[in-house]
C-alpha cells in the first residue's frame, strides 16, 4: 500500500520558545503531530496535552499475572508433579513460594512493561522510523505537524502561525510509505 | 526565574485553637476512661486465667499488663518521635530541597522524647522483674535450681562492669546515652533552625548538614542497640540478627504516617500554603516504599527462622502464631501493615490525594501499634495478654498526649523555616 503523507515542519532553537509555541500553536486549532527534540523537555508533554501513559496499568497486570504464574507453577509441581518432603515442612508450603513469586512478579512486570512499551511506540527492529530532520538529533526542536489532520486550515495560514510563534525555519516534509 | 517567595506569608505561626485542643483532650479522656475501665476489669475479673498460671507457679498480677502496655507504647512512640528527627537529618545530609517548608513538621515529633525518656526510665524501675526475665538475679546464681546458662552467657551485656544479676548499669547507662544525645541533637537542630530565622545565610544550612551527618551516624548504631535492648531483651534466650532494622522499620513507617498526617492536618488548617500536591505525593511515595521495606524485613526473618526450623529461633513464631490470642494478629499486622498501603497507595492519584493518605497513614499508625504489640506482650504476658480495654485506652492516651506536645510546640515558633535556602526549590517541585 502506498501513502503519501505531508507535513509542515517548524524549527526552534530554543526549549523555553518551544514551550510557548506548542501553547500558541495549539490554541490558534493547529493540530500538532509530534515534537522532536534532542532530549526531554521537561514539561512538554503536559503542554502537548498528552494524557498520563497507561503503562503502570499494564505493569501491574502483567505482575498480576507473574504472581499467579509462581504460585501456579510451584503449587502445582510441589504437591501434584513431584510431591518432596524439604525440611520437613508440608509438599504445599506456601511461605517457601513466596521469593519465587516475588522474583517473577516483578520480572514479568518489568518484561511486560518493556514489551507493551516497544509495541505502543513502534519499536520493532524491521520498523522504518520517519526521520523528520537528523538535526532533532542535535541541536533543534522540531515541530512536525500533519496537513491531512488540519484540512480546514490553509498551508499558508499554518506557515504564518509558526513562524509568529517562534520557529526559525519552516520546512516541508513528505513521506512515501 | 521569578521568585516566589513573596506570594506566601512566611512568618505564619500554628495557632493552636481551643476547639481542636478540646477535642484532642476528648481523645485523651476517652482513653483515660477505658484506660480505668480496663484497669477495673484486670482486677476483679479475670479469674480463669488465674488459675492456670499458678498452676505453673507463676501468679499473674493485673498490673502486670499494665506495664506491658505502658512499656509497648513507650518503644512505639518514642520510635515515631526519633524518626521525626531522624527523618529532619537526612533531608540535610542528603541536600533535600523539596522538603524544606516541612522540615519543622518533622522536627516537631521530637518535643515528645524528653518525655518518652522519663516515661521509660521510671517504667523499667517500677516493673522490671515483669516485663524483663533477666532481671532475675537467681538466673546468674550457680547455685540456684533456676540457674540459666544461657542468660548467664548474655548477662554481660545487661550488668557490665557489675556482677551479673546487680543492678544493670550497661543497660541503663545505654539508655541515658541514647535519650541524651538524640535529645542533644534534637535541641542542635531546633537552635540552628532558630538562628536561621534570625540571621539567615547559607552558614546555618552548612552546618546544620555536619550535625545531621553526625547524627545519623550516631542513630545507626542506637536506633539498632535500642531495639535490641528495648524489644529483643524481653524473649531473653531468643534473638534475631536483623531484629534492629525490623524495629527501626517499623518506627519509621509510623513516624513517616505521623509526619504525613500532620503536614495534611496543616494544610486543612490553611497552614503551609506552599507545600502542593507534589510534595504530598513525595510524601505518599515514602510510605508507600517503607511499608513494602518493613514488609520485606518482617518476611525476611520469618521466612530464615521457619525454614531453618531451629527449635530456639523458632519458638519465637510458635508464642505467636499458635496461641489463641495472639494468632490472629500476625494476620491482621501483615494486612495492616502490608497488603493495605500497597494496594491503596499504588496509584499515583491515591498519594497525591489527602484523603487516601489519611486512611492509610491512619491505619499503618494502628498497624505498627499491633506490630510493637506482637513484640512485647506474648514474651511478658503469655496468655494472659490481649488486646482489650486497657491495650486500646493506654494507645489513645499515649497518642493524644504525644499529639497535644507536638502542636504546642509547633505554635511557639514559625511552621516554615523563612530563611531555608531551598525553600525557592521546593515551591517549583514538581513530579
Amino acid at each position: 500500500m502506498e501513502r503519501d503523507t505531508h507535513f509542515i515542519l517548524g524549527v526552534y532553537e530554543d526549549e523555553d520558545v518551544l514551550l510557548h509555541a506548542v501553547k500558541e500553536v495549539r490554541t490558534s486549532g493547529v493540530k500538532i503531530h509530534e515534537v522532536y527534540s534532542p532530549y526531554p523537555v521537561h514539561g512538554l508533554e503536559h503542554v502537548l496535552g498528552y494524557k498520563r501513559s497507561r503503562l503502570p496499568i499494564a505493569a501491574f497486570l502483567f505482575g498480576m499475572l507473574g504472581t499467579t504464574l509462581a504460585l501456579t507453577m510451584q503449587f502445582y509441581m510441589m504437591r501434584f508433579d513431584w510431591p518432596m518432603i524439604i525440611g520437613g515442612k508440608d509438599f504445599a508450603a506456601f511461605p517457601d513460594f513466596i521469593p519465587v513469586t516475588f522474583e517473577l512478579t516483578v520480572l514479568l512486570a518489568a518484561f511486560g512493561m518493556v514489551g507493551v512499551f516497544m509495541i505502543s511506540s513502534n519499536l520493532k527492529p524491521w520498523a522504518q522510523p520517519r526521520i523528520f530532520d537528523v538535526r532533532s538529533t542535535d541541536d533543534k526542536h522540531i515541530m512536525a505537524i500533519d496537513i491531512a489532520n488540519n484540512g480546514a486550515l490553509e498551508i499558508e495560514k499554518i506557515k504564518e502561525i509558526l513562524k509568529s510563534s517562534g520557529a526559525t525555519e519552516i520546512n516541508n516534509k513528505s513521506f512515501e510509505e | 526565574m521569578a521568585h516566589d517567595v513573596q506570594h506566601y506569608n512566611l512568618d505564619q505561626k500554628f495557632d493552636f485553637r481551643a476547639g481542636t485542643k478540646k477535642a484532642i483532650m476528648t481523645v485523651l479522656g476517652i482513653g483515660a476512661a477505658l484506660l480505668v475501665l480496663g484497669i477495673i476489669l484486670a482486677m476483679t475479673g479475670g479469674g480463669h486465667h488465674e488459675e492456670g498460671a499458678e498452676a505453673a507457679g507463676h501468679a499473674f498480677h493485673w498490673y502486670e499488663r499494665l506495664y506491658a502496655n505502658l512499656w509497648i507504647n513507650n518503644v512505639y512512640f518514642t520510635g515515631i518521635s526519633i524518626v521525626g528527627v531522624f527523618f529532619f537529618a537526612i533531608q540535610y545530609a542528603a541536600q533535600a530541597g523539596w522538603s524544606a517548608p516541612i522540615t519543622r513538621v518533622m522536627l516537631s515529633l521530637g518535643n515528645w522524647l524528653p518525655i518518652a525518656f522519663v516515661l521509660m526510665i521510671v517504667t523499667f524501675f517500677v516493673a522490671n522483674h515483669d516485663l524483663f526475665h533477666w532481671t532475675h538475679s537467681y538466673l546468674f546464681d550457680k547455685s540456684s535450681p533456676e540457674y540459666d546458662s544461657i542468660i548467664d552467657g548474655k548477662g554481660a551485656f545487661f550488668y557490665w562492669p557489675m556482677e551479673k544479676g546487680s543492678f544493670p548499669i550497661f543497660y541503663i547507662a545505654r539508655m541515658i546515652i541514647f535519650f541524651g544525645f538524640w535529645v542533644f541533637f534534637f535541641k542542635k537542630f531546633q537552635k540552628i533552625s532558630a538562628q536561621e530565622d534570625q540571621l539567615g545565610g547559607n552558614s546555618h544550612w552548612f552546618k546544620m548538614r555536619s550535625w545531621s551527618a553526625y547524627f545519623l551516624v550516631f542513630f545507626a548504631v542506637s536506633s539498632s542497640i535500642s531495639a535490641w535492648d528495648w524489644v529483643m531483651s524481653i524473649d531473653t534466650h531468643w534473638f534475631s540478627t536483623l531484629f534492629g532494622w525490623y524495629v527501626f522499620a517499623s518506627w519509621f513507617v509510623a513516624g513517616l504516617s505521623a509526619m504525613t498526617l500532620l503536614t495534611i492536618f496543616l494544610r486543612g488548617q490553611g497552614y503551609l500554603e506552599m507545600v502542593n500536591e507534589n510534595h504530598i505525593h513525595d510524601l505518599g511515595k515514602f510510605v508507600f516504599g517503607f511499608s513494602i521495606f518493613w514488609t520485606y524485613l518482617w518476611f525476611s526473618q520469618f521466612l530464615l527462622i521457619y525454614y531453618a526450623n531451629i527449635p530456639e529461633e523458632t519458638v519465637y513464631f510458635i508464642e505467636r502464631l499458635e496461641s489463641d490470642i495472639y494468632g490472629g494478629f500476625i494476620f491482621v499486622n501483615i494486612l495492616m501493615n502490608f497488603v493495605l498501603p500497597f494496594l491503596v497507595l499504588m496509584t499515583r492519584d491515591a498519594k497525591r490525594h489527602g484523603i487516601f493518605l489519611k486512611v492509610v497513614c491512619t491505619l499503618l499508625i494502628v498497624g505498627h501499634w499491633v506490630d510493637f504489640f506482637l513484640m512485647v506482650q506474648p514474651g511478658t504476658l503469655g496468655h494472659n495478654g490481649g488486646l482489650g480495654l486497657m491495650e486500646v485506652g493506654m494507645l489513645l492516651v499515649y497518642g493524644s498526649s504525644m499529639a497535644l506536645v507536638v502542636l504546642s510546640s509547633l505554635a511557639k515558633g514559625n511552621l516554615v523555616p523563612k530563611n531555608h535556602p531551598m525553600l525557592e526549590e521546593s515551591y517549583h517541585h514538581h513530579i
